[in-house]
């Protein structure tokens, strides 16, 4: 009787992946982090394994995020073990873990269904610490009878990991937020400045700013509307990049606060740039609308971070958001007036 | 981690130190180190640095921890508002941030 008609996945059924990414693995990666079709880069979850795993090889459990399976498997150069895929529905792990798609229920249900208990003798999984917020270790060790083991941070971390009995060292245990991972985030925040929607309103921002006491001027949309576009864009930039890259720096713990001082400094500067082509009053709705939008962008950041608090940030925003309004309407009146008591264009 | 440090007086992480039985676990998956083992019973030693990101109550076989969590991002929490639900990332049902 073969194996397959018992029912039993033999090792060898067991697909193999490489532990080399090859460039199409980083055009794909790179198209993730400008946030090109990010919700359809998956892997099909159930069973891999790198190397050439036994019946005692760890099982690394991780999620189908493309990115993320890729991340993993490219740092188990010289590893042998197995790779339980769950289905998060193409997220991370952290943020799977967060929404409950990687869950108690989800870790048991691939463990019976992949056949993993078919290749292997031991009753040890290893998940990814990241994935504790929404899996009850001491459930899945009830359900399926195999003892959770959270693994490090990061999978770079998991050779060294493996290779010390499975013992996380305090570093392996921490998130960090360095300047390189803060940056690696940033393209799909900005990613935002090329969104239809974004192009759309800014585009209808600068035709408006064509209109004044002058009537409908396309000499104006090319110096008050390209003002507008050079708001927006400034904006964007300093709240997406700029004050996430200087983070630890700013002073102030609201996100908004960090993004309002990023936006002043900028502002201060496009005030002074335009102030003498378009008056005092509509540079300072442009300098007035550079501090609202970072603020604003900056806000979002913490979405993006690992170190703020769902508490925190409704704290932050319940005090920030009524600035930003008020911003935003500060600006808009100072822009329409301009066009009609101001220097003009 | 490079003295970046959040609003903390905002934190709702709450531990009952009676109740542990010391098996470690949310020493294990704190990702700021906000407990810590002294002896055989867990202690809470930085509670400022909590995200509330859930990760030690649900691996508390025990019941000791108590926090409001989810994910601390304001789109999610504007989201939330907009729809009268509780905060979520979700961009269109099915998929996510």
């Amino acid at each position: 009787m073969t194996a397959v008609a018992a029912g039993v996945l033999a090792p060898a059924d067991v697909p193999v992946v490489p532990t080399a990414l090859t460039w199409r693995d980083h055009w794909g990666a790179l198209r993730m982090r400008l946030n090109i079709a990010r919700h359809a880069y998956r892997v099909e979850p159930g069973l891999y394994r790198v190397g050439s795993p036994s019946a005692v090889s760890p099982v690394l459990v991780t999620a189908n995020w493309k990115l993320t399976f890729d991340t993993l498997r490219s740092n188990l150069a010289g590893v042998d073990a197995w790779l339980l895929v769950l289905d998060t529905k193409g997220i991370n792990v952290w943020c799977a873990a967060g929404k409950g798609t990687l869950s108690t229920t989800e870790v048991c249900r691939r463990v019976i269904e992949s056949g993993l208990m078919d290749v292997v003798d031991h009753t040890t999984l290893v998940l990814p610490q990241l994935a504790a917020p929404g899996v009850e270790a001491h459930a899945v060790q009830a359900i399926t009878g195999f003892r959770v083991v959270y693994g490090p941070v990061r999978a770079s971390d998991i050779p060294a990991f493996l290779a010390t009995g499975m013992r996380a060292t305090e570093h392996m245990r921490r998130v960090t937020f360095t300047v390189a991972e803060r940056l690696a985030l940033t393209g799909v925040e900005l990613s935002v400045a090329w969104r239809p929607r974004t192009l759309g309103m800014l585009a209808l921002v600068a035709l408006a700013s064509g209109v004044g006491r002058w009537g409908f001027s396309p000499d104006a949309v090319i110096s008050r509307g390209g003002i507008a576009l050079l708001v927006g864009f400034a904006g964007l930039l300093c709240g997406a990049l700029i004050t996430p890259v200087l983070l630890p720096w700013l002073p102030f713990r609201a996100f908004a606060a960090k993004g309002a001082l990023v936006g002043a400094v900028a502002g201060a500067v496009l005030y002074a740039l335009v102030a003498p082509a378009v008056g005092g009053l509509a540079a300072l709705g442009a300098a007035v609308a550079v501090v609202t939008i970072t603020s604003f962008v900056a806000m979002n950041f913490t979405g993006t971070s690992p170190i703020t608090s769902p508490s925190g940030v409704e704290r932050e925003m319940r005090r920030a958001l009524p600035f930003q309004m008020a911003g935003a309407a500060v600006a808009a009146v100072l822009w329409l007036a301009s066009a009609f008591v101001g220097k003009g264009f | 981690m490079s003295g970046l440090r959040y609003i903390e007086d905002a934190v709702s992480l709450e531990y009952d130190s009676s109740k542990c039985r010391g098996c470690r676990r949310c020493v294990e998956v704190c990702p700021h180190g906000a407990f810590a083992m002294d002896g055989s019973v867990a202690v809470l030693v930085d509670r400022g640095a909590c995200i509330e990101c859930g990760a030690c109550r649900r691996n508390c076989a025990y019941g000791a921890i108590s926090v409001n969590a989810g994910v601390g991002c304001a789109a999610a929490i504007i989201n939330g508002w907009i729809h009268g639900t509780e905060p979520t990332c979700d961009c269109t049902p099915g998929d996510c941030c």
